[in-house]
């Protein structure tokens, strides 16, 4: 046990707070700048108090968008990355967890090759098969749709393996036990793995839709209708470097929404997160 | 009701190494069988072919009259009570034990009757709400006992139900075990390596060693005459002193109708021996002058080991505290008419 002193108590403080400053001052200048009009910022000058035009910035970013560079609103934009991370963390969790309920506990022919196979797929990210994915992706008329997407981005080798190993750590008398209760596969999967695949299922959920929501080259090689854009390519887009002023009041505003559902997935899950990546309940 | 009956079971494993290598017996309706043995003889092995958890490679297993080797483990008509409990951790013990009557298609009513009933006989109603975590290691261990026993049916399997509890706990349970089956008169079998619990248990006890069965008997039978070293030095604590003997020896002892000329083990169990004073041995009797090495007093009895002359380790078992003290001379005597005589590879009893 560490001594508790003042002074032994303040030091690891001011460590805190000064990384704290570091983190955070950024996010709190960009809020800032998105409560000011444009001529404000577009003057060079930036206020360490917010402004006073929150209200009407935030109405403007979310109905009605920036007035020359992009003409979808944000509030569109939301809804599309929503969509796409919600698909792909759900997609990612019902794929990935019925694979590994199927290599675990189940032998049949190629059970290794197919294991092999999957894990091999981690050492190729989409950026690697960017191309052979977007021409799949075109041929299916998957271009500017939801669909088009969200499922390139679900097959996950890493959560098959999470599962793996956690299915792994059940005690093989589980499954014993269920087989003599008269619990077949479908039955076991449903009334005792996922139950106790929860926590993980959660923690997975968390980083799996962070993963999704902050996508942003492939969401800008498949979409090219504005209706479509997710939120990040919207930011993008937004910051002209030609012959117009940036809105930068706006730019803010989205910056801070797209922060928003993420932080808010994290606050709201973070008990079952934390259990999730240090409890096992067995 | 019903027997269970092995014939021929053979367990071998991909990659060839054989748990059960033959093994035939019958355990009769209503019986308490104990199957006793050192780790890796393939008792549990034995345990998990008849509950349908691992398949027989050869021979067959009956349950009743019906050959039950092809048969899921659902539909054999057992209840396994697993060594780790292994009950769902999801699941509220009420929900535990009404699980498997709620996968046979149970009428609800009936699933509470039957829940509720086990629970009062194994007092755990109080806990039907709880979740195992929030048990201890006796309560888990009743509730799997009433996962078991909601089931009725026709045979009950125990694999080594009680190692994981506390020593005192352990006994108390041992009895309660006894008790339950003794008032549902369910065919039982039941793994252990405590050869205490074998003994405290079993109806029939079956020692098993390397995969094969070496004894089946009543327990006290089996403890008084056992028909192989092995058994001879696993059944009992301390285990029987076996001295190997030439065959001049083995004939001055008597009691064979023909002395091999290999000669023989002999085998005294602890209790079986006295400590008197150098050269005071009685006329005739087997007497074993020795080097005392060490005493164990454990309250209402002790245990001297000793250094034979002859050459070997003797163990003595002596009624209350009295021991001679560390290096000391004596003679350990033998009591009459209770030598087990073996042949020389230990595979066989010679006397009768």
């Amino acid at each position: 046990m560490v001594e508790r002193n003042r002074f032994g108590n303040l030091v690891p403080h001011l460590v805190l707070w000064i990384g704290i400053i570091i983190v955070a001052f950024p996010v709190y200048l960009a809020f800032v700048a998105s409560t000011y009009d444009q001529a404000t910022i577009a003057n060079g000058q930036m206020p360490l108090l917010p402004g006073t035009h929150f209200f009407e910035n935030y109405y403007r970013t979310i109905f009605i968008g920036t007035s020359g560079t992009t003409r979808e609103p944000v509030g569109q934009m939301l809804f599309n990355s929503a969509v796409m991370a919600l698909s792909i963390a759900l997609g990612k969790i019902a794929i990935s967890i019925i694979s590994a309920y199927a290599i675990v506990y189940f032998r049949f022919r190629f059970r290794m090759a197919a294991f092999w196979l999957i894990f091999i797929t981690l050492m190729l990210p989409v950026e690697v098969r960017i191309y052979p994915t977007y021409k799949i992706a075109a041929d299916l008329n998957l271009l500017d749709t939801y669909a088009g997407l969200a499922l390139p981005l679900i097959a996950s080798a890493t959560a098959t393996l999470l599962f793996r190993q956690f299915f792994m750590t059940v005690p093989e008398e589980l499954v014993e036990a269920s087989r003599i209760d008269g619990a077949g596969p479908f039955r076991f999967f449903q009334d005792t793995l996922l139950p106790l695949s929860r926590t993980n299922m959660a923690a997975l959920f968390v980083i799996l839709f962070i993963y999704g929501w902050n996508q942003y080259l492939w969401p800008l090689l498949i979409t090219t209708r504005d209706d479509m854009q997710t939120i990040v390519i919207g930011i993008k887009k937004m910051i002209v470097t030609s012959d117009a002023i940036t809105e930068w009041q706006i730019v803010m505003a989205t910056a801070m929404l797209a922060m928003l559902p993420p932080v808010a997935v994290v606050v709201l899950m973070q008990r079952l997160f934390v259990r999730g990546l240090v409890e096992t309940e067995k | 009701m019903a027997g269970v009956n092995f014939s021929d079971v053979r367990k071998v494993y991909p990659g060839g190494v054989e748990a059960v290598k033959g093994v035939t017996f019958d355990v009769p309706d209503g019986a308490f069988c104990v199957l006793v043995g050192p780790s890796g003889c393939g008792k549990s092995t034995l345990l998990r072919m008849v509950a349908g958890v691992e398949t027989v490679s050869a021979g067959a297993i009956k349950i009743g009259e019906r050959v039950v080797n092809d048969i899921e483990p659902a539909d054999r008509d057992i209840a396994m009570v697993f060594q780790n409990y292994a009950l769902y951790p999801h699941m509220t013990v009420y929900n535990n034990m009404a699980y498997g009557l709620r996968n046979r298609k149970v009428p609800k009513p009936e699933i509470d009757r039957l829940v509720r009933d086990a629970a009062k006989i194994l007092e755990i109603s109080d806990y039907l709400d709880r979740k195992p975590r929030a048990l201890s290691g006796g309560q888990r261990q009743r509730v799997a006992m009433g996962r078991a026993i909601v089931r009725q049916p026709k045979v009950f399997l125990f694999d080594e139900p009680l190692s994981n509890l506390d020593a005192k706990l352990r006994v108390s349970m041992r009895v309660e075990i006894k008790k339950l089956q003794k008032s549902f008169a369910t065919t039982s079998i039941y793994v252990t390596h405590d050869q205490l619990e074998a003994m405290t248990l079993a109806d029939m006890l079956v020692v098993m060693n390397a995969g094969l069965v070496e004894q089946i008997g009543v327990p006290l039978a089996v403890y008084e005459k056992p028909t192989t070293t092995f058994v001879a030095a696993f059944i009992g604590a301390p285990p029987m002193n076996l001295l190997r003997v030439q065959a001049e020896e083995l004939a001055g002892i008597g009691g064979l109708r023909a002395v091999p000329a290999e000669g023989g083990i002999v085998g005294i169990r602890p209790e079986d021996l006295d400590l008197a004073p150098v050269g005071s041995a009685p006329e005739g009797a087997v007497a074993l002058p020795l080097t005392v090495e060490a005493a164990e007093r454990v309250g209402p009895e002790s245990f001297v080991y000793g250094t034979l002359d002859r050459g070997g380790t003797v163990i003595v078992r002596l009624p209350g505290q009295a021991v001679p003290s560390i290096g000391e001379k004596a003679t350990a005597v033998a009591r009459h008419g209770k030598l087990h005589i073996f042949a020389a590879d230990g595979r066989k009893r010679l006397d009768s």
